[in-house]
């Protein structure tokens, strides 16, 4: 049992590398790169064609997204694909080497720099990185130069207000809780009023159950104070449940922008398709009204914009676990959909099936707990989606598999 | 994510676009004037001509010292590590008891220096000495000799194993115990799972301590001299006295080359540093009927280390009457005096070593790192051939100053500066840099972020820094001899008129104010580092 999970979790992560190189070679025909905004009115952040390298290490590669006044936006990606770095050319913690920074329409990085101090930026930073010398009042005040003390005074007092920590005041950092010091880096974040908040990876320090808590509070007080933010998270269900709008990042550029519902449910590349949730890709061809597959056809009309000139050309279907099962434990008189239970992860309520089809084809689904699957053997898969399918055309497959050579 | 974050944090140069330039510019300053004296030793060196020598060098006694260096520097290191390592185990490992009260006393002989320690021992077992009267009565007329080989080792010994010790101790303290609790459940008896996991586990942390006492013994000039053993420092300074301008010269740049060459030994014996920190620790082997040698063992070492010197001292207070001539009375002005050049030297060291430290910790690169290297010249010039040096200097080239207090601090900031930039560029490593940028995002300029958050955070590690400087400052003899200005006595030389001329009874003041001192420092240094005696 340990044993068939170990294989089940690498075959998910090398296949996802797979669709992530299988993307970058393809170009991006049916992609189309992340949509300039409609309306440049209310544009808060503006990034443009940013880039930066570490000695031969390109971080972020031609780098362009808008972030509207208002909205909370979350850079997703994994570790490594230049999030972190982008939030940090945006702070002004780091030059770009090409491209700009607009914030409010003024340049700030690009042909002239202007330094973090002088931004009106908020940061909260990924380890909170509040002043251990100084009580969280100071911590909060810090930013608040040049005021009155009377004004310093109740601002300070509105913002623990906020962030529900009046009564910890006089506490120094190591004596509160790390959720304590979460709301302590957002007010003294907010403090000053910054024209965006950037949150690097907020929620990663904490407990798992306090992050979800968390998560929410932390929405709250950005909507209460109307502030615009960008975070950054690798965590997709943070990013899903926190954002308005949510950029995929991969390898330095962004992959796809859009609302959380959107971007999942119709990714615009395999990577984003295979980082967001569990994915398996069923090839099919295009035949008239319906697209045939291993696990039986599928009416043209449920295949999210499909365009004519795909009309008898091979395509693959992205599915969800959950919207495959299986049919029945015999695979008698079945020839395509059959296949055979070769892992099987539990995930709680659920458990995360992985089926290798005759034909090669490896898919994952999903059941019950308590329903009746074995952990091997024969199975027949059906196809029971009653949304929508996401689709890429097949030529965007890795080359070198074998499996899909004709 | 980890790498990512690594990635922007190592290279949190990359802000700024490259290096600071003030600070930059304060640090190249810093690294220049450390290397003047070298540089200048160098260049009389080379003045001296070929072949004087080459017949400078070859004469037996050069050899004759070098091999005395040399001996007593490989058997004192062995001592230290032999003593210090044991000590350490006991202390951390076992069950011995009134742990708290050895760890705290068999660390206490670094306070003493060891020219004081080789005084009260020339006193006390030398012939004529206190502890041969003691012995008359009952018919011994002989004991060993103290003077020579065996008594600079043992007195060497006894005042620099606590470095050893020290760091000993320290890494057995954080090394995670449950490595031996593997090890003994992979059948290893406890020897062979000391051998072959704890020693593994400490020896960077022992190669160090052993470095620190190798440079002491090989640059201390003090003890060998008293205990009449001629080794390096003592020949130089012979030599600079007796006009032996030459021979001082290139016997200091031998001296200057075998410290590197230790220098070089310790990194190759240091190895890859793979140790673990952290994880769980805990006081374990049960001595026994052992317990009785092992506190034994730590009473002897304490007992010969501080019992002996203070007792003598003591003694000394009585007998220093109005029996001798007034020029050799103590005056508190001493110790005002050595308080004032220490107290300067340890606030300019501190200031020199800020942008050393803050670029070395901050900054990636060639440039910060050979700042920071250079900085640590200090280790590898011994007092006498520093003092020799700025001698030459001053008195050619830098009249305005020589025989002046500058000269005396600028010398001790040079020797003294590795400790300052050590305390502070640890301070300036253990502040996340995240703080600063915080300050940044918040409205402070780069100037107003350390101002306001980056020194109140090192200040501990600067006052700790200070503390060291101004303990060791304190202590320093041979520099102190050759540069200070003529009439400035200080504790220090004080010491040294009345060991010289004999009366040996005036000292004990000097020598007692110099180790209520010296342990008030210690106190400090040892609050502001959390030393852990539990």
């Amino acid at each position: 049992m340990s044993n068939s999970t170990q294989t089940a979790v690498e075959s998910d992560a090398e296949q996802r590398t797979e669709n992530g190189d299988a993307e970058r070679s393809a170009g991006t025909t049916s992609v189309p790169g992340p949509s300039a905004v409609d309306d440049d009115a209310d544009v808060v952040l503006e990034l443009d064609g940013l880039g930066k390298s570490y000695g031969s290490e390109l971080v972020v590669e031609d780098l362009s997204l808008s972030v509207r006044e208002g909205e909370i936006l979350t850079l997703l990606g994994p570790s490594g694909c230049g999030k972190t770095t982008t939030l940090r050319l945006v702070a002004g913690l780091e030059r770009p080497d090409t491209g700009a920074v607009r914030l409010n329409g003024r340049s700030v990085s690009g042909s002239t720099f202007v330094p973090p101090e002088e931004r009106g930026v908020g940061v909260v930073f990924q380890e909170f990185a509040l002043f251990p010398h100084l009580t969280a009042r100071e911590n909060v005040a810090f930013g608040l130069k040049d005021r009155p003390d009377e004004e310093v005074r109740e601002r300070v007092d509105d913002l623990l207000e906020l962030v529900d920590l009046a009564d910890q005041g006089d506490s120094y950092p190591d004596q509160l809780s790390g959720g304590q010091q979460q709301r302590v880096a957002l007010a003294r974040s907010l403090a000053p009023e910054p024209e965006i908040l950037l949150l690097d990876e907020p929620f990663s320090n904490l407990d798992v159950d306090l992050r979800v808590e968390m998560r929410e509070e932390v929405r709250r007080i950005i909507k209460e104070t109307g502030v615009t933010a960008v975070s950054v998270t690798h965590d997709q269900e943070e990013a899903l449940s926190i954002s308005d709008r949510v950029a995929v990042m991969n390898d330095g550029q962004i992959e796809q922008v859009g609302d959380p519902e959107g971007v999942f449910q119709h990714p615009e590349s395999r990577f984003v398709a295979a980082f967001l949730g569990y994915a398996s890709f069923v090839p099919g061809y295009v035949s008239g009204d319906v697209v045939e597959t291993d696990l039986g056809t599928v009416p043209r009309e449920q295949i999210h914009g499909l365009a004519p000139e795909y009309d008898r050309t091979r395509i693959d279907l992205l599915v969800r676990p959950d919207d495959v099962s299986v049919r029945s434990l015999d695979c008698e008189g079945v020839e395509s959909s059959c296949g055979r239970v070769v892992a099987r992860r539990y995930l709680g309520p659920t458990f995360l099936y992985e089926v290798e089809l005759d034909t090669g084809e490896s898919i994952q689904c999903m059941h019950n707990h308590d329903e009746d699957v074995p952990d091997s053997g024969p199975v027949d898969l059906e196809l029971d989606a009653d949304h929508e399918l996401a689709w890429f055309p097949r030529e965007q497959r890795p080359e070198d598999d074998s499996r899909y050579g004709e | 994510m980890a790498t990512e974050h690594r990635t922007t944090a190592d290279d949190e140069g990359g802000e700024e676009s490259g290096l600071p330039l003030g600070v930059s510019v304060a640090a190249a300053a810093v690294a220049a004037a450390v290397l003047l004296p070298v540089l200048w030793l160098v260049k009389t060196g080379l003045d001296v001509g070929f072949e004087e020598a080459v017949a400078l060098l070859t004469r037996p006694t050069t050899l004759e010292v070098f091999l005395n260096s040399a001996i007593l520097v490989a058997l004192t290191t062995a001592a230290c590590v032999l003593i210090g390592v044991p000590l350490a185990y006991l202390t951390v490992r076992t069950d011995l008891p009134f742990r708290r009260f050895w760890t705290i006393i068999v660390s206490l002989p670094l306070v003493i220096p060891s020219y004081v320690g080789a005084f009260a021992f020339v006193s006390a077992f030398g012939p004529q000495g206190g502890f041969q009267r003691l012995l008359a009565p009952v018919g011994i007329e002989r004991i060993p000799e103290i003077y020579g080989l065996e008594g600079t080792v043992l007195i060497l010994t006894l005042y620099t194993y606590p470095y050893v010790y020290i760091t000993a101790r320290a890494a057995l303290k954080s090394m995670d115990t449950t490595l031996i609790d593997a090890a003994r459940t992979l059948e290893h008896d406890r020897w062979e799972t000391f051998r072959r996991v704890t020693i593994p586990q400490i020896r960077p942390a022992v190669a160090a301590g052993a470095l620190l006492s190798g440079l002491y013994v090989l640059a201390d000039f003090g003890t060998p001299s008293i205990m009449r053993y001629d080794v390096f420092t003592r020949v130089i300074f012979v030599e600079f006295g007796t006009f032996g301008r030459d021979t001082a010269t290139l016997l200091s740049l031998q001296l200057v080359a075998v410290t590197l060459f230790i220098l070089w030994l310790e990194s190759r014996v240091r190895g890859e540093e793979r140790t673990t920190a952290g994880g769980r620790s805990r006081a374990a082997v049960s001595l026994g009927a052992w317990r009785y040698p092992a506190m034994g063992f730590a009473a002897l070492v304490a007992g010969l280390a501080l019992v002996v010197p203070l007792a003598i001292l003591l003694s000394w207070l009585g007998t220093a009457s109005a029996s001798v001539n007034q020029s050799l009375a103590f005056e508190w002005s001493y110790a005002l005096n050595s308080v004032t050049v220490s107290a300067a030297a340890a606030a300019v060291a501190v200031v020199a070593g800020l942008p050393v430290a803050y670029l070395s910790a901050r900054h990636d690169g060639l440039l910060p790192a050979a700042f920071e290297r250079i900085s640590y010249v200090g280790y590898a010039v011994p007092g006498v051939v520093l003092g020799l040096a700025l001698v030459f200097f001053g008195s050619q080239y830098a009249t305005p100053i020589y025989q002046t207090l500058y000269l005396l601090v600028f010398a001790y900031v040079i020797r003294f500066l590795p400790q300052s930039v050590g305390s502070l560029r640890a301070s300036f490593l253990s502040v996340d840099p995240a703080l600063p940028e915080a300050a940044r995002t918040l409205g402070q300029t780069s100037a107003g972020a350390f101002r306001y958050v980056t020194l109140p955070l090192v200040a501990p590690g600067l006052f700790g820094g200070a503390a060291l400087v101004f303990l060791t400052t304190m202590k320093e003899l041979p520099a102190t001899l050759l540069l200070r200005p003529s009439g400035f006595t200080t504790l220090v030389t004080h010491i040294w008129t009345a060991y010289a001329s004999g009366y040996f009874g005036q000292a004990a003041v000097p020598a007692l104010v110099l180790l209520f001192v010296s342990g008030l420092s210690m106190l400090v240094i040892l609050r502001q580092e959390g030393y852990d005696v539990k």
